[in-house]
């Protein structure tokens, strides 16, 4: 099994976006999903132990090299320019899609209290957010959703790994009380 | 409700510089709340109240555009504050619900939000906390050796505009039976995209030969590719300019709709 180990860590290498592990195992002729998922297990064993400057992260489905923090101002200085950010009316923004979805611009426009136009034009434009359909009512309206992108970004597994709304448990108990 | 002492005119000056970031009414209400250390549960909406209009008047003061939004909040808040002057009937047996109820549960949900998009913006960032070799390029489902390239807006104007003069001779007059909305024309399109997955730019047009429809079709497939649902292609100049659909739509009622030619 050692081959294929070192298959998986060149396909990993070369790919610019996360591997699954279906992925990789349609690449590869007569491995079953399990051997490449516990030579995957292996190799992010072996970058985690070894501490150095690149680890391989689960993220958005799939397995990805991904920088050590401790390098993270050298690699800014190196690559020029402002480190990515978003404004809090995207990240509010964003968080009511992700929790929510799929949502209409409506109902974040209700949560937020705000009109929502420029914050989700900016998402849909760094392809953090896509239409994922339309609502069932007349009209039609455009339902939202986040993306693969957004995973990646975040640095997410899946959307599972958010964590769940602090405040909402409370606010259930106290619509108990009404 | 007590008689606190209200520190907002005086206070508001202090507070200038901060007007601007807010997110918007909620936002200002949940900063008061905070400010004066007040129990969400338990608003002294009279003492609030007078705090937000007095914010209000300083945004108006500084010139800065105060949205709607924030006076629509700025009248809930009064018309919360007259219901809570009215006497309580007791007798009448079912409890009245608080009139600040609905408001409590705006706050506390907008609030959850908020610290949702704080536990975002927390993790470790592509691009600002940590990065990878190579950044994805947008096209992922693009085979880089095609030699197909995607066709940006001004490509698609100049096609628009043969479209408009080939056809410009037959332009025929017809009565508008239906009216035409954007926002339906972009669901046209949607379905018929969902259904075939690929369309010309001159099948996508038709043989519609009203300059009102083919506008319309084309500001909606604009629509569209702003929203990154639609995307446009063609071989090189002056060719076959090809529409794909960027997202697979979910939703299988979708597909219904489309057959029956909504």
């Amino acid at each position: 099994m050692k081959e294929l180990k070192t298959v998986i860590e060149s396909l990993l290498f070369v790919s610019d976006i996360p591997l699954s592990i279906k992925k990789m195992k349609e690449l590869l002729d007569d491995v079953s999903e399990s051997d490449v998922a516990a030579a995957v297990r292996e190799l992010v064993d072996e970058y985690s132990r070894r501490e150095g400057g690149v680890f391989l992260a689960e993220v958005a489905g799939g397995f990805q090299f991904r920088t050590a923090d401790i390098s993270t101002p050298w690699i800014l200085k190196f690559r020029g320019g402002r480190p990515a950010s978003l404004s809090q009316a995207a990240l509010e923004t964003l968080a009511v899609i992700a929790y929510r979805q799929p949502v209409l611009k409506s109902d974040i426009e209700q949560v937020r209290g705000v009109d929502v136009s420029a914050a989700l034009k900016g998402l849909l434009e760094k392809n953090l957010v896509r239409v994922v359909g339309r609502k069932d009512v007349p009209g039609r309206p455009i339902m939202y959703g986040t993306t693969k992108r957004f995973l990646e970004v975040f640095n997410l597994k899946d959307l599972s790994e958010l964590p769940t709304l602090r405040e909402l448990k409370e606010l259930e108990e106290e619509e108990t009380f009404d | 409700m007590n008689g606190a002492p209200i520190g907002g005119i005086s206070g508001v000056m202090d507070y200038r510089i901060k007007l601007d970031i807010f997110e918007g009414p909620l936002d200002l209400l949940l900063y008061l709340i905070r400010k004066n250390e007040i129990d969400i549960y338990d608003i002294p909406i009279s003492m609030i109240t007078e705090q937000y209009i007095a914010y209000l008047d300083a945004m108006k003061s500084l010139n800065l555009d105060l949205a709607g939004e924030y006076l629509v909040l700025a009248a809930t808040l009064l018309h919360i504050k007259s219901r809570m002057l009215l006497p309580v009937h007791e007798e009448e047996g079912a409890e009245e619900e608080d009139p600040r109820a609905e408001l409590v549960r705006q706050l506390l949900e907008y609030q959850a939000f908020k610290e949702a998009a704080l536990d975002l913006n927390n993790r470790k960032l592509l691009d600002r906390d940590l990065f990878v070799r190579k950044e994805p390029v947008d096209d992922r489902d693009d085979d880089g050796d095609s030699p197909i390239r995607e066709v940006g807006v001004f490509e698609l104007v100049k096609a628009f505009q043969r479209v408009i003069t080939e056809r410009g001779g037959d332009f025929t007059m017809e009565i508008d039976t239906e009216t035409m909305s954007l926002s339906q024309r972009v669901s046209e399109i949607l379905d018929l995209l969902n259904e075939k997955k690929t369309l010309t730019f001159n099948e996508l047009l038709g043989r519609e030969f009203n300059r009102r429809s083919i506008v319309f079709t084309f500001l909606a497939l604009l629509e569209l590719m702003k929203m990154r649902v639609a995307r446009a292609f063609q071989q090189a100049p002056y060719e076959t300019i090809r529409i794909y659909l960027a997202v697979e739509l979910e939703g299988t009622e979708d597909h219904e709709g489309a057959e029956n030619g909504y």
